[in-house]
């Protein structure tokens, strides 16, 4: 019997749980469901988009050769709702899809502003490939240009911004940047690099209205009653998983859809993927949210692979990101930080609920102008790191957190008064 | 033989030394496939195509020149030794 496969959404969980069913199932139907017209490419490389480094041609991973290979049927459209009892999904022009397995991989949607004016043309967020081409197109005749958020997105703008724009405005709703993940050193060496970049930052500033002049972005009002005059305002204040679909037909959601350890949904034969779903941690004991790509691409490997008759246990390996702040390369891996953030509602772009979750780890850094390394040092292991600046570090250490070594015979020399960190580490990891 | 010619030669002989002793390997869970390190090959090696895969850049035309492994904003890419042969004294 050929078995009925339909994904929906074609980003990066999509696309590997697409090749981890045609791995084993060389006769399945597989069918691609996309509401983004430009179909899948790297959503991380937007920002280099966004800063001139690439090419639109270049964000798209797959040439049409590797397409066929992979043998799917791809279509354009949105889905109005799922019929988990018949095994079906509705598309909005009323088509109905049978399935057998059925992945929703319908990653997360940029959180909007409540503010007055926050619907106005002019008012963006960087979700997909067509807002990034927004971004540029209203960023190349913007004067001024107001950034609002957190996390990674709301640097990627600024940055992007700052290429195009002359005179961008970086607001901020507390003192301190990422101040759930970063520390008060490293949050200051970021808005430090940017307000050197020419950046206008302003802490302790919260939007009360956008306002307009005919039918256009004027400025931005704070709660405070400074103006700031602007013609565009880029807003990044978190992510919220697509899970409406899921929600609609009776599935049991709660900040995402909620899956098991295989990536089972809680209705039969469907499984959720990437940002849009909350994922049984065994290690944690928690159904946690993670909105980063590779993590992404694991769980859809797994999801593919038992949608197609296995039974893989998924095992999420310790959250890594490496990215750049302000122009300064940043590795982010394991616990590093807890509590909420001003700027971000609940979880941003290239981020995870994991790295929040640090408890009782002793904390050493260790840094010079330019680089800074921070250890979260546990009883017998590294729980977490960040890693700016020189990334000599940053590999050895992943493998150092992600598999859990023991580090007693160095843990004494890492937790003394002044400790050089990175050359305790160069000469055991023979960096 | 003129000096131009010796720097060419020897240039060349640098070029053989590293493609036989290195080559360039992808980092798992790093690669975002953004694209950067296939935009900048100058021979247009899919150097994105083997990071997707996890397999290194063992394309006879590869230059080592490693811009792929410069350019790359996320430290996916690094020269790793093949130790296929033994390590030329003057190299080690």
């Amino acid at each position: 019997m050929t078995i009925r496969y339909v994904i929906i959404g074609s980003s990066i969980a999509g696309v590997a749980a697409a090749e981890a069913i045609r791995q084993v199932d060389h006769a399945g139907e597989i069918t691609l469901i996309s509401d983004d017209p430009h179909g899948y490419y790297s959503r991380p490389g937007l920002a280099y988009l966004l800063t001139g480094e690439i090419s639109q041609a270049q964000l798209f991973p797959l040439r049409e050769a590797e397409w066929r290979a992979l043998g799917l049927r791809r279509v354009m459209g949105e889905v109005a709702r799922l019929e988990p009892d018949a095994h079906q999904v509705i598309l909005a022009d009323d088509r109905g899809l049978p399935y057998d397995r059925l992945l929703l991989a319908t990653g997360s949607t940029a959180a909007r502003l409540k503010a007055p004016g926050s619907d106005l043309p002019q008012v963006v967020m960087l979700d997909s490939l067509a807002d990034a081409r927004r971004i540029l197109d209203l960023a190349r005749r913007a004067r001024a240009a107001v950034v609002v958020g957190g996390g990674i997105t709301a640097l990627e703008i600024v940055e992007g911004l700052r290429v195009h724009c002359r005179r961008v405005h970086y607001l901020l709703r507390g003192d301190r940047y990422w101040s759930n993940v970063l520390d008060e050193a490293e949050s200051r060496l970021v808005l430090a690099r940017l307000a050197a970049e020419g950046v206008q930052i302003h802490p302790r500033a919260e939007v009360a209205e956008i306002t307009a002049q005919r039918g256009r972005v004027a400025g931005v009002t704070t709660t405070a009653g400074e103006r700031i005059p602007c013609d565009l305002v880029a807003v990044a204040i978190g992510v919220l998983p697509r899970a409406d679909l899921a929600r609609a037909a009776g599935l049991r959601v709660e900040r995402g859809v909620l899956v098991d350890e295989f990536l089972r949904a809680s209705a039969a034969d469907i499984y959720a993927a990437g940002d849009a779903a909350q994922v049984y941690d065994p290690r944690t004991g928690k159904a946690l949210l993670d909105t980063l790509w590779n993590i992404a691409r694991g769980q859809g490997a797994v999801a593919g692979h038992n949608m197609a008759g296995g039974s893989q246990r998924y095992a999420k390996p310790m959250p890594l990101n490496v990215t750049r702040l302000a122009g300064v390369t940043t590795t982010i891996i394991g616990r590093v930080g807890h509590g909420p953030d001003a700027d971000v509602i609940g979880i941003a772009r290239g981020d995870s609920e994991t790295w929040r979750l640090l408890d009782d780890a002793l904390v050493v850094e260790d840094a010079t102008e330019v680089n800074r390394l921070r250890l979260l040092v546990g009883q017998k292991t590294l729980v977490g790191a960040v890693v700016m600046g020189d990334q000599r570090p940053s590999r050895p250490l992943q493998r150092l957190i992600g598999e859990g070594t023991d580090i007693t015979p160095i843990r004494a020399r890492l937790l003394a008064p002044h400790a050089p960190l990175a050359a305790i580490l160069a000469e055991t990891l023979d960096l | 033989m003129s000096v131009a010619l010796k720097s060419l030669l020897n240039h060349d002989h640098t070029h053989r030394q590293a493609l036989v002793m290195g080559q360039v390997v992808p980092a798992e869970g790093r690669c975002v496939q953004c694209g950067i390190c296939s935009f900048y090959c100058p021979i247009s090696i899919d150097v994105r195509r083997h990071a997707w895969l996890g397999e290194p850049i063992a394309e006879s035309h590869c230059l080592t020149c490693g811009e792929c492994v410069a350019r790359c904003p996320r430290g996916v890419l690094r020269f790793e030794r093949t130790d296929l042969f033994p390590v030329p004294p003057e190299a080690a």
